[in-house]
């Protein structure tokens, strides 16, 4: 009498079924948090570890000195021709070397320290130079300030990041004296925490090399004692240790395991302790093109031809998308062939993107005769990759327009195409604008079909129109990823950045314009 | 064509009553074996139908009769149905509306509709009048548009509600001020027969009444066909009811007679709610 019926609610057997989905719910709740948190964890681990590199190129170091740009160095046959200028890089680059040089009067002139020094700053740096005084002679003879960068090694070693470096402190008023053969000796210096860390470095290949810094001479440590610490001076001289503060620094990796000597640090370190040598905002990667020195190269040339690129595919894209859309969603008839071509869309949205630039290298390229590398080929191939993307798109944005605003306009006598063009559209735009600049973004990111046509070449000048040569950003990306040398890692990165951005910047462009047309209504 | 050989006395339209003065009227539109397919499939067989000028003709029948496919035919919105194909000769003004030589698209002009949900345009309410008249190039400047636009708004008894928010969107109405908009759009091209499809059926009883009374004033001046669910409604505002059953018409006459003395069996059952 008192057990409840079997069906009750509050049966045993109801009651385990409730507990039963509810835990099910939880599990599936559970299950769905744990997915989005995995997925953000690994977008914010992504993004925070390209940022991370990219850093390490956000700034750079340049050589800025003025000089005087004698007529002999620069036109050494009385030849000033604007051609002949920009060949004699030489004669640039040993000016500014040599004025370089000359803040170094101790460090002899064999040709074997020229040769150590010229590494500092590579040749090709003093191409822009050559260029401006190209394009105004009149500069010739005159004095002006040069700001060229320094060689990756060098660039790389001031920031710290390769050979790594860990600088120390040296107590200030430690007695200073001259020792043998020009060195100094630093008379009780507090340097235990030097002496631990190159215990904990340990011996391989060499020890590590520490220096000390004060303001344009340089010193290496040869011999740590316990009541003195005795110096090989490397740059300036013993003087100059005794009017500024001294600052430390250990270089962890061995001379002989790294491509920058301990000479070249000692340079380095003292023309940055003197202002010549300077950090500044790394311009230069948006202003300039590839080069085959990472600290000359930059990514304009690609930016441009992406830009080119972008331009090709959306005017070819968008338009034939959308009316291929309207065509097949609002008027053609539904029969067997409208069938097959919608499949083949839908089967065409999964064709591996590679597939597309094989097309490209023999349609357009073989059959059409189109200059190869051309943002035009790559346009046209891209377009052709993300049409079925936004035919899709847009279809999908017309089939959400409610059939009734269609019958609407019919019943009071529009054409078809009035339907269409006056209610249909305006609805679906949004819709489908957001799916063409989604398309476009595919189209930004791609590699593959790129590089089957050709547009990985070496691009050195800013392509103009859509049939010059050209690289796209992800290419350069690619390109540069490949290279060997560590300063090439964070310029990548950097590069990187700049394609997240403009996808940032499309799908910002997306979200307004359809806030715009979106409050139409 | 000669018309006057369906120029017909309208019994329906006989008896007492200031406004059925008019009842010397012709079938509008004369419906001769109209069948229609879908896929093959057919969903109205053989109707064969007179619609009367002034008045307002009820069709009435249990859901999936093809009331609604019969009503589309008026105005050959079946067109626009993929794989609905309609056979039979209808005529308006002497002229067969099926033949090919006829442009819907006009025809549609001349045929106004009226949806079962309101649908106005996602514009302002003078655009969701103005859209008609502008694309028929019935005005020569604005001021004769905004004069068929508030005609249009009274008619539909819709001005005063709404004369002082002509921008505002369409639909920012109420459903039962959607769908007197929908009629008015539907009065600015000037048509001269209407088609309703449960014009009532998403409103509540005050729109609904509101609704019926604007019919019965616009009887007046068109010819109306509507599609009803509900025997009142029908007995309220139609001069002449159609019943139809499973895609057949099974009898057509006077309103009055209809609901008091059904010839068929079937109509009688239906009407008395025995099924459907
Ligand atoms: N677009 C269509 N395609 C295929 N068959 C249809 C289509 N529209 C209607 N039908 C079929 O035609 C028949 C008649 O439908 P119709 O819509 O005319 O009925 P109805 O009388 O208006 O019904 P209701 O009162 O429910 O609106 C039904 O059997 C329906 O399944
Ligand atoms: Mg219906």
């Amino acid at each position: 009498m008192n057990n409840p019926p079997e069906t009750s609610l509050q049966s045993e057997k109801a009651l385990k079924r409730l507990r039963r989905r509810r835990a099910a719910d939880t599990r599936f709740r559970m299950y769905g948090l744990a997915a989005l948190g995995f997925a953000l964890f690994s977008l914010v681990f992504l993004i925070s570890a390209i940022a991370w590199k990219a850093s390490g190129a956000v700034t750079y170091h340049v050589v800025k000195t003025d000089i005087v740009l004698t007529p002999e160095r620069i036109a050494p046959d009385g030849n000033a021709s604007p051609e002949e200028i920009t060949r004699n890089i030489e004669g640039f680059y040993t000016l500014v070397r040599d004025d370089l040089f000359a803040h170094f009067p101790n460090a002899g002139d064999s040709l074997a320290v020229r040769q150590d020094f010229s590494a500092l700053v590579d040749r090709l740096a003093v191409l822009p130079l050559a260029r401006r005084v190209a394009r105004h002679p009149s500069l010739i003879g005159q004095s002006v300030t040069v700001e060229v960068p320094v060689s990756d090694d060098v660039d790389l070693f001031l920031k710290r990041s390769s050979p790594r470096s860990i600088p120390f402190r040296i107590r200030a008023g430690a007695q200073i004296n001259p020792g043998q053969g020009g060195g100094m000796v630093l008379a009780q210096p507090d340097l235990r925490s030097v002496r631990t860390t190159l215990t904990a470095l340990g011996e391989q290949d060499g020890v590590p090399s520490v220096f000390v810094t004060s303001k344009g001479a340089v010193a290496r440590l040869s011999d740590l004692g316990d009541e003195a610490a005795t110096f090989e001076l490397l740059a300036g001289d013993v003087a100059d240790f005794e009017s500024t503060p001294l600052k430390g620094l250990i270089v962890t990796v061995p001379e002989s395991r790294r491509t920058i000597s301990d000479l070249q640090i000692a340079w380095a370190l003292a023309l940055r302790s003197e202002g010549i040598i300077r950090r500044v905002p790394h311009t230069s990667l948006l202003t300039r093109t590839d080069s085959t020195y990472p600290e000359l190269a930059g990514a304009l040339a690609a930016l441009v031809g992406s830009l080119l690129t972008m331009l090709v595919t959306g005017m070819v894209a968008i338009p034939m998308g959308i009316f291929a859309a309207i065509f097949l969603e609002e008027f053609a008839p539904k029969n067997r062939l409208t069938q097959l071509i919608e499949v083949n869309i839908n089967n065409l949205a999964a064709v591996p993107s590679i597939v597309f630039g094989l097309l490209g290298a023999t349609l357009l390229l073989g059959t059409f005769g189109l200059p190869r590398s051309a943002p035009l080929v790559g346009g046209l191939v891209l377009a052709l990759l993300i049409l079925p993307v936004v035919i899709i798109a847009a279809r999908a944005a017309l089939r959400a327009v409610p059939p009734s605003i269609r019958s609407g306009a019919l019943a009071v006598g529009a054409s078809r195409m009035q339907a269409v063009f006056h209610h249909v559209l305006p609805l679906a735009f949004p819709g489908m604008l957001t799916g063409a600049i989604l398309g476009m973004a595919r189209a930004l990111g791609e590699t593959a079909p790129l590089l089957l046509i050709g547009m990985v070449a070496f691009v050195a000048e800013v392509p103009s129109s859509t049939t010059d040569e050209a690289t796209a950003l992800p290419v350069l990306i690619y390109s540069w990823a490949s290279n060997a040398e560590r300063a090439w890692e964070p310029m990548t990165a950097a590069v990187i950045v700049i394609l997240l951005a403009l996808l940032v910047i499309m799908n910002v462009i997306v979200v307004m314009l359809r806030r715009k047309f979106e409050r139409r209504w | 064509m000669d018309t006057t050989a369906q120029t017909d006395y309208n019994p329906a339209l006989t008896g007492d009553g200031a406004d059925k003065a008019q009842a010397l009227v012709y079938p509008r539109i004369d419906c001769k074996d109209v069948s229609v397919f879908y896929s093959g499939k057919q969903a109205v067989f053989d109707v064969s139908l007179p619609v009367y000028d002034r008045s307002v003709t009820a069709l009435i029948g249990p859901s999936g009769c093809g009331k609604s496919t019969f009503l589309r035919c008026l105005n050959r919105m079946n067109d626009t149905i993929d794989g609905a194909k309609v056979t039979g000769e209808i005529f308006m003004d002497g002229e067969n509306i099926n033949s090919p030589e006829v442009d819907p698209v006009l025809l549609r002009s001349r045929v106004g509709m009226v949806f079962q949900k309101p649908n106005p345009f996602p514009k302002s309410i003078y655009d969701n009048i103005a859209y008609g008249p502008r694309i028929h190039g019935l005005v020569e400047d604005r001021q004769e548009l905004d004069a068929i636009v508030e005609k249009s708004l009274r008619r539909a008894g819709l001005w005063q509600e709404v004369k002082d928010r002509l921008a505002q969107p369409g639909t920012s109405l109420s459903g039962g001020q959607q769908q007197r908009l929908c009629i008015a759009r539907a009065i600015a091209v000037r048509p001269e027969v209407i088609l309703m499809d449960e014009p009532c059926s998403s409103l509540d009883p005050i729109a609904t009444a509101r609704i019926e009374e604007l019919i019965d004033e616009l009887r007046k001046r068109y010819c109306i066909v509507i599609v009803t669910h509900s025997m009142q409604q029908a007995a309220r505002v139609s001069q002449r009811t159609a019943f139809f059953h499973l895609g057949h018409l099974v009898e057509m006459g006077d309103t009055d007679q209809i609901f008091t003395s059904p010839r068929e069996r079937r109509t009688e059952d239906y009407i008395t709610g025995r099924f459907g």
